[in-house]
């Protein structure tokens, strides 16, 4: 079944790209990660134009954290203080990451620099996870391999402008927040993913946050930041697909569920090598792209 | 699923026809073209639609024996557009867009059908005179920058287009039956620009063309895209806002149907 995205200009298989919701919410489900790392790339193979994939992975994100952060909500596992100086950063970031987006596209450097960005990055995640799979197979017989002592007191503790989080439990200076929320909000708004990955081990790790109090945390300032960000481009760029994000929210939704279910019945360790070798597999094609020469070598876009 | 719109609706009241006759010595034929609606909406929801054009040869007296055979060239050209074309080149191991070319006025469509291939109908100075084919439409629109050679940027702009099915070039396009009524099929995408079309009928024997008729055709897209569309272009604001809210609603249902499933 042929959709036509209105923004995007393209006709897609409307079931392919509910299988490509499905997949990320079944990662999601099954991980608890958001997926938009894997999206982005996922739309980009086919053929969405990048700064299309990028503003609408956004606007899918929202609507996706809003429903996560309902659930952390009903569960209390939300540090509303913590979440709030998240967001100023996330916003600050957000808004400098837009006017970034928005001077690459116009000079046509756009898809280039996010192609980069993804490859650096899900070539990290996917080689550390695939590190980690291994040492955990390794390990399995030894029980205090995997245990992880959370620190209570990091160098982000002798930073000035201390704050008291209740919720987290925790008396530590605003600037590490902040900039972790400032980082986060720059990819939202250049890569179209939520940040889970960077922030959840820094928030764990450099502050110390309780990790049942990071993810509620994380969704909150997600839900804020990737809305925000969605609007901007619209604004800013026009390149918010509406259509192309309520498709993958519905495929999304699907995913979830199944991925749930799914976790329960396949082991950990054989779940994390699977996604790892998914990360590195759309890290390397990306890296092709990149390096073979383009069937095409000219391309065109409209100028504004 | 196709749609077909019957656009040009002959025929021979010569009242409301838009018709230009190059009256010429030996015959007396001129090319007729009216149009049933100057409005077309095109639901462009997937593949796009396609356009039957059609017309007639009006002449005075039986068709002339004395000289070449009858060919028909129709033109339908979209409103024209700034269009940036890129060159992708190798710098450090990896393609990247560098020269860039900017077309300041190239037609967002263009479809030639004719009867035979155009090359082969008129010379280069009947088509310049007459604006007709590629060459003249998007070849010649120039640029600016610092190219030298242009022509590998204009060549990749068809050959793009022609792959998105924005520019056609259609040789054997044309029908005509009884040396009089003419008729084409042109394919609409579905990335349409809406705006004034021309659509140009010329009537050609012996490499000279002996009558044209031009008409304009406003296209508008419909349906549930377009209005999305639309909304995005002249009111971003509240496109945006919609977009997000619409979101956060899927996001609420779906998490109001996950406590309902858990229950």
């Amino acid at each position: 079944m042929q959709i036509y995205l209105p923004i995007a200009e393209v006709s897609v298989n409307g079931l392919g790209l509910l299988v490509i919701g499905t997949m990320v919410g079944l990662l999601s489900g099954m991980f608890g990660v958001g997926g938009g790392f894997i999206l982005t790339p996922l739309l980009f193979f086919i053929g969405i134009p990048p700064a299309v994939a990028v503003a609408s992975a956004a606007n899918q994100i929202a609507g996706s954290s809003f429903s996560a952060f309902l659930a952390h909500w009903q569960r209390r596992t939300v540090d509303f203080r913590m979440g709030a100086v998240l967001l100023v950063g996330g916003v600050l970031g957000s808004a400098s990451g837009v006017q970034i987006f928005e001077a690459l596209r116009q000079k046509g450097q756009f898809e280039l620099v996010v192609s980069l960005l993804y490859v650096l990055m899900l070539g990290t995640i996917g080689g550390l996870m695939l590190m980690e799979s291994v040492r955990t197979l390794r390990r399995r017989n030894d029980p205090n391999a995997v245990l992880i002592t959370r620190r209570r007191h990091t160098w982000a503790h002798g930073l000035p402008l201390k704050m008291r989080f209740r919720t987290s439990n925790l008396y530590v200076s605003a600037i590490p927040p902040f900039v972790i929320g400032l980082v986060v909000g720059i990819l939202a708004a250049i890569m179209g993913v939520g940040g889970g990955f960077i922030m959840v081990p820094a928030m764990i790790y450099l502050i110390g946050m309780p990790t049942k109090v990071v993810v509620g945390t994380s969704v909150f300032q997600f839900l804020f930041v990737t809305g925000f960000t969605a609007v901007l481009h619209a604004v800013q760029s026009g390149s918010v697909d509406v259509l192309l994000a309520l498709i993958l929210l519905l495929g999304g939704v699907i995913g979830a569920q199944l991925g749930v279910g799914l976790a329960a019945r396949l082991r950990a360790e054989q779940l994390r090598i699977g996604l790892a070798l998914l990360v590195v597999g759309v890290c390397l094609k990306l890296a092709a792209d990149l390096v073979i020469k383009p069937a095409e070598l000219f391309s065109l876009s409209g100028a504004s | 699923m196709r749609r077909l719109l019957a656009l040009a609706v002959l025929l021979v009241l010569p009242a409301a026809i838009v018709s230009v006759a190059v009256p010429r010595a030996a015959a007396q034929e001129s090319v007729v073209t009216g149009v049933s609606t100057d409005n077309i909406s095109l639901n462009a929801n997937f593949d796009g639609s396609e356009l039957f054009v059609f017309g007639a040869v009006r002449r005075d007296g039986p068709p002339p024996t004395d000289m070449g055979p009858l060919d028909i060239i129709i033109t339908v050209k979209g409103p024209p557009r700034t269009i940036k074309v890129r060159r992708k080149d190798r710098r450090f191991g990896i393609w990247a867009n560098n020269a860039t070319l900017t077309v300041r006025a190239a037609p967002s469509f263009y479809a030639i059908a004719s009867t035979r291939a155009v090359t082969a109908l008129l010379g280069d100075t009947e088509r310049l005179r007459y604006g007709i084919g590629m060459e003249q439409a998007v070849r010649r629109v120039g640029g600016n920058d610092s190219i030298a050679d242009i022509t590998p940027f204009t060549d990749a702009l068809v050959r793009i287009r022609e792959r998105q099915g924005t520019y056609a070039e259609l040789d054997d396009g044309v029908t005509v039956a009884e040396e009089t009524l003419f008729q084409t099929r042109i394919d609409m995408p579905a990335n349409l620009v809406e705006g004034d079309y021309a659509a140009e009928f010329f009537l050609v024997r012996d490499h000279q063309v002996i009558s044209s008729a031009a008409t304009i055709i406003r296209v508008e897209k419909t349906g549930i895209e377009r209005w999305l569309y639309n909304l995005s272009r002249n009111q971003p604001l509240i496109y945006g806002l919609m977009s997000v809210g619409l979101a956060l609603l899927a996001g609420w249902l779906a998490n109001a149907a996950f406590r309902f499933g858990r229950r």
